[in-house]
């Protein structure tokens, strides 16, 4: 099958490269461009592990083919690190909380939260449980992806993050 | 899980596309949002030859009022039907309903035409067109049709879409004011297809059914519009004896498939279930 050039934006840079019409963006940006950041979980598009955010809006790579990113601009989880390399709030907040594991499901989660506090600054738990159920987490139990999500919303408005009683 | 090999096509009009499927024929498929569509690819359920992607087609995305109907763009996500203000306004089970859909990855990406095109039962879109009494507008070489939600679905995967053609919109006539509404769907978690679900529009009058519609989604290989529930409640007060009355009715047309999400007897049984819970929250939030 015919090879295609694609160009898009991945985390500032424009990115190029061939593929075939069938090659799904997770792997073009796995295996073109070397991010291996990006997961894959289950690729049935349940786990979320794949989750990427595309011209604002979370979208799971697995699920959708590299031509069809043509022009867009892509955020992966080498691009939310702050500019200066020191963590983001929600990166910070997943080491702080113990949100993670095994980690294997954290890319995803952390594309995910991205997108929903751009969406909802101040979301409630429910909000938070709603807005990450597109992704699976076999070690934590969510619990503590919960509370990573509430101290990142926290640091971004600014006020003191306070753990809910238990 | 990679799909086989496909060629790419992005059309930019409707008539770029509509002339593409005719002239490619049956190997070409529509790709809309492609979360009904690639899933099945990678699993090698389907092998279209030619995948003919809609998004560069800006004239199929958005709402808008049409006297007393709404208008929906074929492209439209079931994301956008979230954000509307149109929608939660005037058509407030369609907001309802898109949030009980898959997750939100999956709803920025998936839309209203792939779910109501596809012909999947296990779709929350379809029942709830043909409560509403809306129609799809299909455009094919040979020109442009309506045909109603409710003649549409065929069978599994069968629908009145005939080869070349492709479904732009969908007009929803707008329900009355003070209208009562909802959508009950059992599902084994969040994200999950129904394991049964109801929808019911509905009008009181004096504490009384005045009209009501009820549809049905995944309890048989095509969305069903339950009329004889449906009769059974108009001029009551949904007393108990009524409310099993509509359920039983319903059970009656069900025939859903045995799998993973329980047995006939089982399917059934919640889809009764559900038809009931619709038709009390419906009458409760009527004005
Ligand atoms: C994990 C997961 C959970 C899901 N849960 C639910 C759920 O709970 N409820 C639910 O309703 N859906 C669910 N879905 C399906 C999802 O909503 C799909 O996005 C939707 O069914 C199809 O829409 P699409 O735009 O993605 O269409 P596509 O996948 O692109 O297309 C589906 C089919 O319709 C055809 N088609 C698409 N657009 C047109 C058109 N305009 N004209 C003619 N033919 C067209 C395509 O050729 C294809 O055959 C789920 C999906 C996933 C991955
Ligand atoms: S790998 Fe994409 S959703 Fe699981
Ligand atoms: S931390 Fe292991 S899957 Fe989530």
């Amino acid at each position: 099958m015919a090879k295609t050039h694609v160009t898009m934006k991945v985390n500032g840079a424009e990115v190029e490269g061939l593929v075939e019409p069938r090659t799904l963006l997770v792997h073009f940006i796995r295996e073109n461009l070397g991010m291996t950041g990006t997961h894959i979980g289950c690729e049935t598009t349940h786990c979320g592990a794949c989750t990427v955010d595309i011209d604002g809006m979370s979208v799971k790579s697995c699920t959708m083919f590299a031509v069809q990113a043509q022009g867009s601009d892509i955020i992966t989880v080498e691009g939310m690190a702050n500019a200066d390399g020191t963590l983001s709030a929600l990166q910070e907040g997943f080491r702080m909380m113990h949100g993670l594991q095994c980690g294997f499901c954290t890319p995803g989660m952390i594309m995910r939260a991205h997108r929903l506090l751009k969406e909802n600054a101040s979301p409630s738990e429910e909000e938070i449980r709603m807005g990450i159920s597109g992704n699976i987490c076999r070690c934590t139990g969510y619990q503590n992806i919960v509370k990573a999500i509430q101290y990142a919303a926290a640091k971004i408005n600014g006020v003191e993050f306070r753990e809910a009683a238990e | 899980m990679i799909p086989g090999s496909f060629s790419y096509h992005r059309p930019a009009s409707v008539a770029d596309a509509v002339k593409l499927l005719s002239d490619l024929g049956e190997d070409a498929r529509p790709l809309a949002g492609g979360h009904s569509l690639v899933p099945m690819m990678k699993l090698r359920l389907a092998s279209p030859a030619h995948l003919i992607d809609l998004h560069g087609i800006a004239g199929l995305k958005g709402i808008r009022r049409d006297g007393n109907k709404l208008v929906i763009g074929a492209m439209t996500t079931q994301h956008d039907l979230l954000a509307s203000e149109e929608v939660a306004k005037s058509v407030p089970i369609l907001h309802e309903a898109a949030l009980l859909i898959a997750d939100p990855q999956v709803r920025y990406r998936g839309t209203i035409g792939g779910n109501v095109a596809n012909g999947d039962p296990g779709n929350d879109m379809p029942a709830l067109m043909m409560t509403l009494g809306a129609s799809y507008r299909l455009e094919g070489s040979g020109g442009t049709r309506d045909v109603a939600a409710a003649d549409f679905y065929q069978g599994a995967y069968f629908t009145a879409l005939e080869p070349g053609e492709i479904l732009t919109s969908v007009a929803v006539p707008v329900p009355a004011a003070g209208h009562g509404y909802a959508y009950e769907k059992l599902k084994r978690k969040v994200g999950d297809y129904a394991t049964a679900a109801a929808a019911v529009v509905l009008t009181m009058s004096g504490g009384k059914v005045a009209t009501c519609a009820i549809g049905l989604t995944n309890v048989h290989e095509t969305p069903l519009l339950a009329t004889d529930a449906a009769k059974a409640v108009i001029g009551t007060s949904l007393d108990a004896a009524t409310l099993a009355k509509a359920a039983a009715a319903a059970e009656a047309i069900m025939a859903p498939a045995a799998d993973a999400r329980g047995p006939v007897e089982y399917r059934k049984h919640v889809g009764g279930i559900m038809v009931t819970r619709a038709l009390q929250r419906a009458a409760a939030n009527a004005k």
